[in-house]
């Protein structure tokens, strides 16, 4: 508070505290300037993000095609949208999603994490920069690149070829049974480098002594790996879960450049459905209604991960028995 | 630390193979878009020489000239924008007592986990009504709302390291607040706002779904990605070449900023999370 008057002399003699500022008249206690400096940051904040999530939900209580009059209808679009198998099996698609996105990532991370716990690595922050490359490419950029991974005569089939697995070959994007976990490998491929970066800096603020102590009581990698480094990456665990799982159910960008949902609707996500219908069909109430169902389900997931993850000691300080 | 060679040695060669696989999609690309028009050797071994042609074809067929360009023009629009106003009101929430203040700080939390494929229809009738569809503007105002909460996190955070005595030595030589902002705060905080810079400009430059709601039927302001998808979209079946040469002249700008900026990213971004 370093822009506080200093306390006026001879307040209240009745109550002698030594929280002057508070004391004052109610107009002097505050800095009500404080909102000209808010005003600029909240004006965009409400025109072009509060205000259309409210809107959201208005939208979605209509019949809109979009261009002519609106007809309210409540909630049926909800009800449309929970009770469409399509609807479904995207949200399907979107959990298979949140294992490579999130989880087949975050294991990898770990793995490596683990593995250069104990070591001096020589060269780490050029290891670091070359291992985030991928997160920093446009999605698009990324999607192409993939597009040649897996194309019918790309390295990916000319590789199995070369070893002599010419039955494995496809066109891995155009396949039924291969798509989606062709779709789900780019982004654990995405991912992977924001989690080791995430971790590796976590890495770096555990204290030496922790390896040490594990050491001289005799721990070998794997032990020290699960009574060190794990529970010191909690939060980072935490916030790359956060981070990625929400990516897993946003896709939209790769699934759009790499099989626009499919071959048939075998990649279809959430977020395909609400730019389709509100561009494309021009059902824009029920657009409106499938986006807020997936504002809700990730909030509602992002919560349940910072609660599973959440930091038990802190909470029951005298329960731990490590 | 003593450890067994085999444990330095199999921790290196993890990272190497890692940074091979980071490496090798990208790489796959770029040395798809030198092989001469025609000429297939998927991807299994050098092609018999090294060409620019597809470079030029893509860059005169796709407009990517423009489309760099527009992508400048709205991050760093973005990026100026969102740090002037997150540096504002960062300011308030860091040194200053107002009714509310809790409240407003929990709406902006909320802008940290809300995804904006929740709020793109109504966002698009927004602009419409506005008449912005189809301008730069309807890719930077949305996107400094969408890096506000971020940014006044950020910044508040900054503020909170600016040891007390520099701002109020500056109010006893008579400085009121707005001259302690721009004379002490800001330049302290200089660091900061630069990362948060570097993190907003890789965010807006990489931004897709956005562009292609807001602006899809003016070439003039499609930013480099969007640019990307409609060509490759249109050439799916035509030459693998010369989109793999589209994608690298796309990615290239953001590569080069990467390789000298990679530090302030990487910190940028681990910063920027575990502030969510």
């Amino acid at each position: 508070m370093t822009t506080l008057s200093p306390p006026r002399p001879g307040p209240d003699p009745a109550r002698p505290t030594d929280r002057a500022p508070r004391r004052r008249p109610f107009l002097r206690r505050y800095d009500w300037d404080a909102y000209l400096y808010l005003v600029p940051a909240f004006a965009f904040y409400l025109v072009f993000l509060v205000r259309p999530v409210v809107e959201s939900i208005w939208i979605a209580l209509f019949d809109w095609d979009g261009i002519t009059a609106s007809e309210w209808v409540g909630f049926d679009n909800f009800a449309g949208v929970l009770a469409d198998p399509q609807i479904w099996q995207a949200t399907l698609h979107s959990l298979v999603f949140v294992v490579f996105y999130a989880l087949l990532p975050t294991a990898l991370a770990l793995v490596f994490v683990g593995a250069i716990a104990r070591i001096r690595v020589r060269g780490l922050a050029a290891f670091r920069a070359l291992l985030f490359v991928p997160y920093i490419l446009s999605t698009v950029v990324v999607a192409i690149s993939w597009r040649w991974i897996f194309a019918e005569s790309g390295p990916l089939n000319t590789a199995l070829r070369a070893i002599g697995l010419d039955g494995l070959t496809r066109a891995w994007l155009g396949d039924f049974t291969t798509a989606l976990p062709s779709v789900g490998i780019i982004g654990t491929w995405v991912m992977f480098g924001l989690a080791f970066v995430l971790f590796v800096s976590g890495l770096q603020n555990i204290p030496a002594e922790q390896f040490e102590a594990a050491r001289l009581d005799g721990a070998g990698p794997v032990r020290e790996f699960f009574a060190v480094t794990l529970p010191s990456l909690r939060g980072e665990i935490q916030v790359a879960l956060v981070l990625m799982i929400t990516a897993a159910l946003r896709n939209f960008d790769i699934v759009w450049n790499t099989t626009s949902g499919g071959p048939g609707t075998s990649t279809t996500v959430p977020s395909y459905f609400i730019y389709r219908e509100a561009f494309v069909t021009h059902q824009v109430g029920r657009a409106s209604a499938i986006a807020v169902v997936l504002t809700l389900l990730i909030f509602a997931i992002v919560g349940a991960v910072m609660w599973l993850t959440r930091d038990r000691d802190a909470a029951a300080p005298r329960g731990g028995n490590r | 630390m003593r450890t067994r060679r085999s444990e330095q040695l199999l921790g290196h060669l993890l990272l190497v193979v890692g940074a091979l696989l980071a490496l090798l999609p990208f790489l796959s690309i770029v040395l798809l878009a030198l092989t001469p028009p025609g000429e297939r050797t998927g991807g299994g071994g050098l092609p018999s020489s090294l060409t620019l042609e597809n470079f030029a074809t893509a860059w005169t067929r796709g407009g990517f000239g423009q489309a760099l360009w527009s992508s400048l023009i709205v991050a760093v629009a973005v990026v100026l924008g969102a740090s002037l106003v997150s540096v504002l009101a960062g300011y308030a929430f860091s040194t200053m007592r107002f009714p509310g203040r809790f409240v407003l700080l929990g709406i902006l939390l909320v802008g940290l986990v809300m995804p904006y494929e929740g709020i793109i229809v109504p966002l698009y009738y927004l602009l419409e009504g506005m008449g912005l569809l189809n301008t730069y503007w309807a890719l930077i105002l949305p996107q400094i709302a969408t890096s506000v909460s971020l940014g006044v996190l950020w910044m508040r955070t900054a503020y909170a390291n600016v040891p007390r005595s520099l701002g109020e030595a500056a109010s006893i030589d008579g400085a009121g607040r707005w001259a302690t902002l721009w004379r002490i705060y800001v330049p302290v905080s200089a660091p900061a706002i630069a990362t948060l810079g570097t993190l907003l400009f890789l965010y807006t430059w990489n931004e897709f779904l956005m562009a292609l709601v807001l602006v899809p039927q003016n070439p003039d302001v499609q930013t480099a990605p969007l640019a990307l998808s409609f060509f490759a979209g249109s050439t799916r079946n035509f030459d693998p070449s010369v989109t793999a040469a589209a994608a690298v002249i796309v990615a290239l700008p953001i590569l080069v900023v990467y390789a000298i900026f990679q530090r302030r990213f990487i910190t940028g971004v681990v910063a920027g999370a575990v502030k969510e």
